[in-house]
């Protein structure tokens, strides 16, 4: 199943560095996304456009993950030849995830 | 219990100008904050200054001020804002003529200056944050701006002289909801803990609709009514610093726990350690609790003490970008895409075009993400995009040139060509020690 199942993202940015928070729907999956979604997978996921390392930052109380990535964002916000500079959109190809399915129907909504 | 209500006008400097309305007419606010000041836009805005000393501050703040002013006036509302930009004062005397137009005379407006410390950053080698061992030496002659972030410190004393507005440059985004809420509280400048939670209170609110469903929606899996009257948020703050996040009801949009969550985390590295002017904020222990329909209460925010430096972003002149747009539909166009950008490489081989940087994109298909593919059925029309760094404006735009002639040269049915080029300004960081920044405060009556 895909992590859009499971959980809500949203990237934010500060200068080459783009950060994404993952947030599971139902707190009690925390435990889950933390085995399955690690910085190796997000930076497997992301391959060649981020260019240094992912760092991870748990947030039990929230449910939530949190993924630093360096030199994520074509040399930075001002001067990237992006088109989407910002990496607004890089939330929700992350959410395409593969993750293992859980024998739960999908608890989105 | 004193409770203090403060509401978030605008969240970058291009926002919607109706919900700051809304919010100071329906909102029970006692203070409006507006952050309108992205990383660049100051560089730009010192720019204008340097072409106009009258100008530099925020183009929309003219409107924003002829919006919100009477309602604010008369409901004793006070508002904080960083439309200043690159130049306070000139901000204040403007905001003043809006008052005396509208007739609302007598009003004291608060110009909050010295974050400008481009002096300071020119004559001394300071290292860049973003590229080890590389100083401001690096950028010789390119640097047009450098703005320390300032903490709450002049903008509390604004408000303690009386001002009914308050205008600044380079502040730190949170402070501008923080400085009324230690005004009002008296909180002590060495109260970590109460600072910490401050912080996450003014981040919450500084991005204004990302909070009430704005950057959010996601139909079938978050969905939020009424997106386009969406309502901005407000804060009701007690003395100890717990908070309820909220907006102005019947307005458009949601404050939930997701939503609340999202913006949050939104460009936090470290959790554990947030860096501002004036605390260390600690946001891995606050909790958000549902507190009745479109309100959710925040607590648990903690600080450690100030470093003593200060974040100063500066602006250079970083290069040139050219660009171009055309696109294709229907049967093979991907194929006719993919061949129009082997053109366009070629030609700008074969005519000499002198790039740093050169980046081909098919919007539609690998634009915005350049990971591992997945399997996807063909689209039924894409666009390309040619764009390149270049060392002068004249170099970029023959780029933009070789994507327009794609229409008679290139690939069959290429329609709606587009080009572009620009110069970029640049914005890289370093710190400095707060003993060297000093703010000041001036004042005009409308």
């Amino acid at each position: 199943m895909r992590l859009r199942e499971l959980a809500h993202a949203r990237t934010g940015d500060k200068g080459d560095i783009s950060s994404i928070s993952v947030i599971a729907y139902d707190p009690g999956d925390f435990a889950f996304l933390a085995e399955h979604v690690t910085a190796e997978r997000v930076a497997a996921h992301f391959g060649a456009s981020v260019r240094g390392t992912v760092e991870r930052y748990e947030l039990p109380g929230l449910g939530a993950l949190n993924f630093v990535m360096h030199a994520a964002l074509g040399g930075g916000v001002t001067r990237s030849l992006a088109l989407d500079a910002h990496g607004k959109s890089l939330s929700c190809m992350l959410l395409e995830m593969d993750v293992p399915d859980t024998q739960a129907p999908p608890r989105g909504p | 219990m004193k409770t203090v209500r403060i509401g978030s006008g605008a969240g970058y400097s291009g926002d919607r100008i109706e919900p700051a309305v809304e919010l100071a007419e329906r909102g029970d606010i006692a203070y409006l904050g507006f952050e309108c000041l992205a990383e660049r836009t100051i560089a730009l805005a010192q720019a204008a200054r340097l072409a106009d000393p009258e100008a530099g501050y925020d183009p929309l703040l003219t409107a924003r001020m002829e919006a919100v002013l009477a309602a604010c006036v008369q409901r004793g509302i006070r508002i904080i804002t960083n439309m200043g930009a690159a130049n306070p004062r000139a901000a204040a005397g403007e905001i003043a003529r809006v008052a005396r137009r509208l007739k609302l005379p007598g009003l004291k407006i608060a110009a909050v200056t010295g974050d400008d410390v481009l002096a300071d950053i020119t004559t001394a080698p300071y290292p860049l944050m973003e590229r080890p061992g590389e100083t401001t030496a690096a950028l010789n002659g390119s640097i047009v701006s450098a703005n320390a972030y300032l903490g709450v410190a002049p903008i509390v004393e604004a408000l303690a002289a009386g001002a009914n507005i308050v205008v600044t440059g380079r502040v730190a985004d949170p402070a501008l909801f923080m400085a009324p809420l230690v005004h009002e509280f008296g909180w002590r400048m060495d109260d970590w803990a109460t600072l910490g939670q401050a912080t996450v209170i003014g981040h919450l609110l500084e991005c204004a609709g990302q909070i009430t469903g704005g950057y959010f929606a996601d139909p079938g899996y978050k969905d939020v009514a009424d997106l386009a009257r969406l309502g901005f948020p407000l804060a009701e703050v007690r003395a100890d610093g717990s908070a309820v996040l909220t907006k102005v009801a019947g307005s458009g949009g949601t404050v939930s726990l997701r939503s609340c969550k999202e913006q949050l985390l939104y460009e936090l590295h470290d959790p554990a350690r947030y860096y501002q002017p004036d605390v260390v904020a600690d946001f891995s222990a606050v909790t958000l609790a549902a507190d009745g329909a479109d309100r959710v209460a925040v607590a648990g925010g903690r600080g450690t003490p100030r470093t003593g430096q200060l974040k100063v972003s500066i602006g250079y002149r970083d290069s040139f970008v050219g660009e171009g747009q055309i696109s294709y539909a229907g049967a093979g166009a991907l194929a006719r895409a993919k061949l129009a950008l082997e053109i366009v490489r070629e030609r700008l081989r074969l005519t000499g075009v002198r790039t740093s940087e050169l980046r081909c994109d098919i919007i539609g298909v690998d634009s915005l993400h350049r990971g591992p593919a997945a399997a996807a059925p063909e689209p039924r029309e894409v666009r390309i995009r040619v764009t390149g760094r270049t060392d002068s404006l004249a170099e970029a735009a023959r780029i933009g040139n070789e994507v327009e002639t794609l229409y008679t040269n290139g690939p069959a049915g290429g329609g709606g060509a587009w080009k572009s080029a620009r110069e970029v300004l640049g914005v890289v960081s370093t710190l400095i020690a707060e003993t060297k920044v000093r703010p000041a405060v001036s004042y005009q009556v409308s």
